[in-house]
């Protein structure tokens, strides 16, 4: 069973809820699609064993065929290629990797040469997979893509979503059987949280609820939820001993049978969902 | 010649627009003749590269010489690659910059802006 975490909102606490479903769970694999900061390590601690490099196509143009028509700069969708009076320019942090401009190309003066943006790593066993996105490069989408041709299908894989709603959470949520939505009781995660549920609900997933810092005198979420026939499956309250222990880098379900015991409890409700 | 000032209208009474890859019009102006003419910028809604496909417009449109504010690096490196001279506005509408630029008073630009400048604080999308 495929679960993906999202929020929508940064900093509502996937990688705290995903890390600690992952932790409570016996055997499980756990990949941090948040690839622009993937952060869940200091949580999961993993032993990294080994790391790949993520690589895309980019044109190359052979300046010995090229005539300077343009044609290919005019193919392309991204702006990847400028035409500058006769001479082509490549971009190729805007290149989308899409061969357009090579089928344009009527003097076969374009040719592919690939280039790494980021890299994936995993440990011994594969349990654990983040992938992570060089600085200055646009498109992480192929690094996702990567983390997920490694997806175990024989035990529960747990997702880390990246924040936001746009491709990169589109492909890291794709294919999953459920989705977990991770919110807070303030007007900045309601706002958010109505953007994931359009999100998820557009896409087919089944999904429900999980409300991090929850406070007792707050039923925002809840009410938002009720209304709008949003299951809400877990509450994790706004407690000091739960921050003390994030400070140190350490997840609620550390040496804590409750918490282990509440997100196992979480896990049963998705199968359960899941089944139906 | 012909020059390219970057604005926010579609005539010399215009202001001028800061922006390079994000203006809405440019106001083209034939030295030699004193005929102008204004052309939509349409890279201005693209999620990305509208320098490029700003600078590669003036190129395709044979200008010489751009006035503006702010260039970012890849704007700057089609330009330059095109030989189109870059030069930075100095007065309020149009119509003035281009005085300007005939008295020979406009600065050069040299220096890039960083990527993105002119897009008013959204995310691109990946």
């Amino acid at each position: 069973m495929k679960i993906a975490v999202l929020s929508g909102k940064g900093g509502t606490g996937k990688t705290t809820v995903s890390a600690s479903l992952a932790s409570a769970l016996n055997k499980c694999q756990y990949i941090d699609c948040d690839v622009e900061e993937p952060n869940g390590a200091i949580f999961m601690k993993p032993q990294i064993a080994g790391s790949e490099d993520v690589t895309v196509m980019t044109p190359v143009i052979d300046e010995a065929l090229c005539v300077g028509c343009g044609a290919c700069a005019k193919a392309c969708r991204f702006h990847a290629l400028a035409l500058a009076g006769k001479k082509v320019l490549v971009f190729s942090e805007l290149c989308h990797s899409c061969g357009a401009c090579m089928i344009a190309c009527r003097q076969n003066a374009i040719s592919e040469s690939s280039r790494s943006i980021g890299v994936v790593a995993s440990d011994a066993e594969g349990l654990f997979l983040q992938g992570r996105l060089n600085v200055g490069e646009s498109i992480a989408v192929p690094i996702i893509r990567k983390l997920k041709q490694m997806l175990r299908c024989d035990i529960p894989v747990v997702l880390d979503s990246p924040p936001g709603a746009s491709c990169t959470v589109v492909n890291t949520i794709e294919d999953c059987d459920y989705c977990l939505l991770v919110t807070e009781p303030t007007p900045f995660g309601l706002h958010d949280l109505q953007i994931a549920v359009q999100l998820v609900r557009s896409m087919g997933i089944d999904f429900g609820v999980v409300i991090n810092k929850a406070a007792e005198n707050d039923s925002t979420i809840h009410e938002h939820c009720t209304a709008n026939n949003i299951p809400v499956l877990m509450e994790t309250p706004f407690s000091k001993s739960i921050a003390e222990r994030y400070s140190r880098g350490l997840l609620p379900v550390h040496n804590d049978r409750v918490w282990q015991m509440k997100f196992m409890n979480l896990y049963e409700q998705i199968a359960r969902r899941c089944r139906k | 010649m012909k020059i390219a000032i970057s604005s926010t209208g579609r005539d010399l009474e215009s202001a001028i627009d800061p922006r390079f890859g994000r203006a809405e019009f440019f106001v083209l102006y034939d030295t030699d003749s004193k005929q102008c003419e204004a052309v939509e910028n349409l890279a201005v809604t693209s999620s990305g590269g509208a320098g490029i496909a700003t600078a590669q417009m003036m190129s395709d449109k044979n200008v010489e010489a751009v006035v503006t504010g702010n260039v970012g690096p890849n704007a700057m490196s089609v330009l330059r690659t095109a030989g189109i001279k870059i030069f930075r506005g100095n007065a309020d509408t149009v119509g003035r910059n281009i005085e300007n630029f005939n008295k020979g008073v406009l600065e050069t630009i040299e220096t890039t802006v960083a990527p993105h400048s002119g897009m008013g604080g959204q995310r691109g999308r990946g």
